[in-house]
């Protein structure tokens, strides 16, 4: 067992646990974060993915040992921002959410690559999404719901 | 019971490595994977693990004249996004895994990892890259040819953490990476190539080829480079065949879950006749 420090959706938080559990899993049982997902639980479906110092990763191939004085944001903490507002609405518009699994991890992606590349080409959305799978829409309206997010919330990233 | 220990610096890691066995996590993102069970979550480690992720001492991506030199705790995308990362180096990473992945991947990972189909094994090969490695005794450098003896196996002692990666600095006139794999992004190769030449006044100065997933570690033979030196392209595309034959007997790959050896060795050989044949 060890003190892990780093900082939860904005606030500081430490836990005594072991280094090898999967940050995913410290999130679920630990803090009941249950926004993000499993999917593959083998880092190529994008389900759980969060920020960390404000970069997406798998949160299923991050061991908690890795996080210590992290900043975290997982969908719960991006939620109270404008930029999720602007995602949210814009998602909602293009008809980017069908059945749902995917979706905080796309946010996230989206959050990724916007505050990297406020304004990305076509190309550069699909590699910011590249590691996010989903099978509903066919990536088409969660490409557009990410420029029309780009083009309303300009300014905002 | 195994050992788990975030450290706090460099020298912490040399002590506990001096006296006794353990392996190295950096990312992470191969060794949860490996060692992923459901049911026995946490991760179930069979050996004493240091993670070293957050060392600082091995982070930092630095350049002299003649040299770049990547700390092996860096990122995948850190790399990819530095101003003087090398553009080979930059082709390559942008064709690895995804965004996610690439934020927690490591150089130092992939090296350790050694496995057949490291894709940014490919390119650390052509550049001739040298792995640093340090210990309570000092400092060893080794060619990362010569570091990977074989399907993950390095030439890693006990009481020794990879560092650093170094790097020469050097530009090619073409230089082209191919990645084959199933899909675009988070794919394994089932084969990669990469090819780079220059020239001075129409002759070949400086030409290296390197094969991904072909053979037990990636494929290059300076020797038979060597011999294309100071030909015209004209005779180079001219012997083109000959050249295919020379790396025949090198591009060896198997049978497995990704790709067939038939499909791997035909293709391997028709991107260094493409690239050849585009110049």
């Amino acid at each position: 067992m060890a003190k892990i420090d780093f900082r939860l959706n904005g606030v500081p938080v430490s836990i005594e646990t072991q280094l090898n559990r999967r940050l995913l899993d410290v999130l679920h049982e630990d803090f009941d974060l249950i926004g993000i997902k499993e999917g593959c639980g083998e880092g190529e479906c994008g389900a759980c993915a969060v920020l960390f110092d404000h970069e997406i990763i798998n949160s299923c191939s991050v061991p908690i040992a890795n996080c210590a004085n992290k900043d975290i944001v997982t969908i719960e903490g991006f939620s109270n921002t404008s930029r999720y507002k602007i995602l949210k609405d814009a998602f909602e518009e293009e008809g980017a959410v069908q059945c749902g699994f995917c979706t905080p991890g796309m946010m996230i992606a989206a959050e990724s690559l916007l505050n990297k590349n406020p304004k990305p080409t076509t190309e550069e959305i699909k590699i910011g999404l590249s590691g996010n799978l989903c099978r509903c829409t066919g990536y088409n309206m969660i490409i557009k719901a990410i420029q029309r997010a780009a083009k309303v919330g300009e300014g905002k990233w | 019971m195994v050992k788990q220990i975030l450290p706090k610096n460099l020298s912490e890691v040399l002590e506990l490595i001096s006296k006794e066995k353990y392996r190295f996590c950096a990312g992470g993102t191969d060794m949860l994977i490996q060692n992923h069970n459901l049911k026995t979550l946490p991760i179930d480690f069979k050996d004493n693990i240091i993670y070293t992720f957050n060392l600082e001492e091995l982070k930092g991506i630095t350049e002299d004249e003649d040299f770049i030199t990547i700390g092996a705790s860096e990122s995948l995308e850190s790399i990819l996004e530095n101003k003087i990362t090398p553009q080979i180096l930059k082709d390559t990473i942008l064709q690895m895994a995804s965004p996610a992945i690439r934020h927690s991947g490591t150089i130092g990972g992939n090296i350790g990892n050694a496995s057949p189909a490291g894709d940014l094994l490919v390119p650390l090969y052509l550049l001739n890259a040298i792995v640093q490695l340090q210990s309570l005794k000092g400092i060893r450098s080794v060619l990362l040819s010569d570091f990977i003896t074989h399907v993950r196996r390095i030439d890693l002692r006990d009481d020794e953490i990879i560092t650093k990666i170094i790097i020469s600095k050097i530009n090619f006139d073409k230089h082209q990476f191919v990645k084959v794999g199933p899909r675009l992004s988070d794919a394994i190769s089932k084969l990669s190539f990469l090819g780079a030449v220059s020239f001075h006044e129409d002759k070949v100065i400086d030409l290296r080829f390197s094969f991904g997933a072909v053979n037990i570690t990636v494929v290059r033979r300076p020797e038979i480079e060597a011999q294309y030196i100071y030909k015209t392209k004209e005779e180079l595309k001219n012997s083109v065949d000959e050249l295919l034959e020379k790396y025949s007997e090198y591009i060896r790959p198997i049978d497995d879950q990704r790709s067939n050896k038939e499909y791997r060795k035909t293709v391997a050989l028709n991107l260094l006749r493409n690239f050849i044949e585009e110049l």
